[in-house]
């Protein structure tokens, strides 16, 4: 609780020193001690994110355990090199298509390669498409939408455009966008970008149109705080726990839109590997060697599943309106 | 009502310029003479100057950017590259086949997600709430195409597992499609349902002595079956796009196939038409669950919009 009211009043304080020379000490006190209630007053519960974080881990034992999964599997990731016996691209004929076995744990795939070592390097493009894109796109759509909602000149245009990139199929739209720019992993990270601000701005745009109507916004507006300072100081951070949740969900989506790229020939191309990819190679040998079908798509289900576990708790905890 | 209607379909005529503009901009930038793509290296120069006149390839692209949407709004795509037949007729031909698919795997989801929801609802937290909501969740989790190919796997031999020549090809595909959309609709219906099942009314249906399965039935189920309705809308037009994936990898000639296709041999107006036409129909898609949602929900009306 007394984090949660320092914080208020550290907001209240900031609002007002960006004005020291206009008004006396004495009115400036009076207008922290205001903005102080009001923001009090609006904020949807005592709890500090960190509180409401605990509390989703107590409560709900499903996210708790898909945070340690979560974790565990970035780790592995992480320390591929450190963790595999394997060469992930070293071709071994003599070795191809073993089933799974105490040297190979997940079976060896067309050229003999170790399929567990693949999964785990693999891994890294599948991490880095669900991170990447996702951070990005989601700046890009924090600003444009708080400058649509809060400066609101330039509101039609931002809005008309994500209605443009949403009207589309993402998968077909990030489909053109690497047909034309070409497939390597870093286009990817492009494509899926310039998709994905539209949904953040969206949301984002609309909380501004709230919170911005708040009395703590309109004394800091009263008090001739900067639009910026405003936007980011007070809006963004009153945004804050749907984009938390917005950017858990976000990752999911991305990591399966480029394994859905990769199986289309138009994403991740070999001799890299990506879960995705891998699973699509699969699919002359599906039939007589199923493992390299099977442990790639678990990789991508143990790991979407889990984030979207995680994303539902924190949901339930930082924006139980926005189911 | 009628002005909200003709609002509300006023606004999608720029969007629909938009994607067309914006598809056609970035194939545009995309390198390669058309013409050489069409037909080789070996062509007369003056074959080459009639076509690139009657193509308005001459002329810069904002021009051609006209010419195409003044085309397209005829109805008119232009020609495939490769396939050398109009991309509306080549359209047309496909879109049957990608309308059943999505028909029979959006059926198939209404059927198993509503009862499968409406079930996890009522029985809160129980066993059968925990399986249904599981499988939902693995619906939404896994890439399509890994369960189409395990699907393609264990059903060998015994239903078809590409092509679309009967009935019983449309089986695994739809299932492929279905679950993902069984699994939205099913987690919609049951947190829509539960904020419903709180309201004072059904307390009151309740306290009146009514039996549970008529509350559940007659009094809930209408009102949050609400914005079920409107993600079924929405959702058909998103099977119709979502089967690009699942033709592709059923070997269903649909729209989806098409643009992949044309992804592939590098044919330009073909993708163009195959996109715009499927982002066409979603949009048009939208639009009919807005309006229907106005119709079954007059408050949306009263705002105006959203």
């Amino acid at each position: 609780m007394a984090s949660f009211e320092q914080a208020a009043s550290l907001a209240a304080r900031r609002a007002v020193d960006g004005v020291k020379d206009k008004f006396s000490p004495e009115e400036r006190a009076e207008a922290v001690r205001r903005i102080e209630e009001e923001e009090l007053n609006y904020l949807p519960g005592p709890d500090t994110i960190k509180e409401k974080l605990i509390r989703m881990c107590r409560e709900n034992k499903a996210a708790a355990l898909s945070a340690g999964i979560l974790a565990v599997m970035a780790a592995a990731i992480i320390f591929a090199d450190k963790l595999a016996v394997y060469d992930p691209n070293a071709v071994n004929l003599m070795e191809r298509l073993l089933p799974p076995s105490k040297a190979h744990w997940c079976g060896t795939d067309d050229l003999g390669r170790d399929i567990f070592t693949r999964i785990l390097y693999g891994g890294r493009v599948s991490l880095l498409v669900g991170v990447i894109p996702t951070t990005i796109s989601m700046v890009i759509g924090i600003i444009l939408g708080m400058i649509s909602g809060y400066i609101r000149q330039l509101e039609a245009v931002i809005m008309r455009l994500a209605d443009i990139v949403l009207a589309f199929p993402s998968i077909v739209l990030a489909m053109v966008v690497m047909y034309t720019l070409g497939a390597t992993t870093t286009n990817i990270f492009i494509a899926l970008s310039m998709i994905g601000w539209a949904k953040t701005a969206r949301v984002v745009r609309s909380q501004t149109l709230s919170i911005r109507e708040q009395e703590f916004v309109e004394a800091a507006r009263g008090m001739g705080v900067k639009k910026w300072t405003i936007m980011f100081r007070h809006i963004l951070p009153n945004c804050l726990p749907s984009l938390i949740v917005l950017f858990t969900l976000n990752i999911p989506d991305a990591i399966l839109s480029e394994a859905n790229l990769s199986f289309l020939g138009v994403g991740t191309q070999p001799p890299d590997s990506s879960w995705g990819l891998m699973v699509s190679q699969a699919r002359t040998f599906a039939q007589s060697s199923p493992w390299m079908l099977i442990f790639p798509s678990l990789a991508i289900l143990i790991m979407v599943l889990a984030l979207n576990f995680l994303g539902d708790g924190l949901r339930d905890v930082m924006d139980p309106h926005g189911r | 009502m009628l002005k909200y209607i003709i609002k509300r379909i006023l606004v999608t005529i720029p969007v629909l310029i938009g994607v067309v503009f914006l598809i056609f901009v970035m194939l545009s930038v995309v390198p390669g003479d058309p013409l050489t793509v069409m037909m080789g290296e070996k062509v007369k120069v003056d074959v080459i100057e009639r076509l690139s006149q009657s193509m308005h390839l001459n002329d810069p692209w904002y021009v051609r950017f006209v010419w195409y949407l003044w085309d397209a709004f005829h109805g008119d795509f232009g020609t495939s590259y490769k396939l050398m037949r109009s991309v509306s007729s080549l359209i047309a031909g496909a879109f049957p086949k990608t309308l059943m698919l999505a028909v029979t795997a959006a059926a198939l989801s209404w059927v198993i997600g509503i009862p499968a929801g409406i079930i996890s609802a009522v029985k809160k937290n129980s066993l059968a709430d925990h399986l249904f909501m599981g499988f939902a969740l693995c619906g939404v989790s896994i890439p399509a195409f890994s369960v189409g190919m395990i699907l393609q796997n264990l059903f060998n031999g015994i239903l078809p597992v590409s092509g679309f020549a009967s009935p019983r090809h449309l089986i695994l595909p739809a299932l492929v499609l279905g679950w993902n959309a069984a699994g939205t609709i099913a987690r919609l219906t049951r947190s829509s349902l539960l904020e419903v099942l709180e309201d004072d009314y059904i307390r009151t249906a309740r306290a009146k002595g009514l039996a549970p399965v008529p509350v559940i039935l007659s009094h809930a189920l209408k009102n949050s079956l609400l914005p079920v309705i409107t993600m079924m809308a929405i959702q058909i037009s998103s099977l119709l796009s979502g089967a690009v994936i699942t033709e592709t990898l059923f070997s269903i000639p649909g729209v989806g196939r098409l643009a992949v296709d044309a992804i592939n041999s590098r044919d330009m107006p073909l993708l163009q038409g195959t996109v715009i036409f499927t982002t066409a129909v979603i949009i048009a898609g939208n639009l009919a669950a807005d309006i229907l949602y106005s119709v079954v929900d007059p408050r949306i009306r009263v705002e105006g919009g959203k």
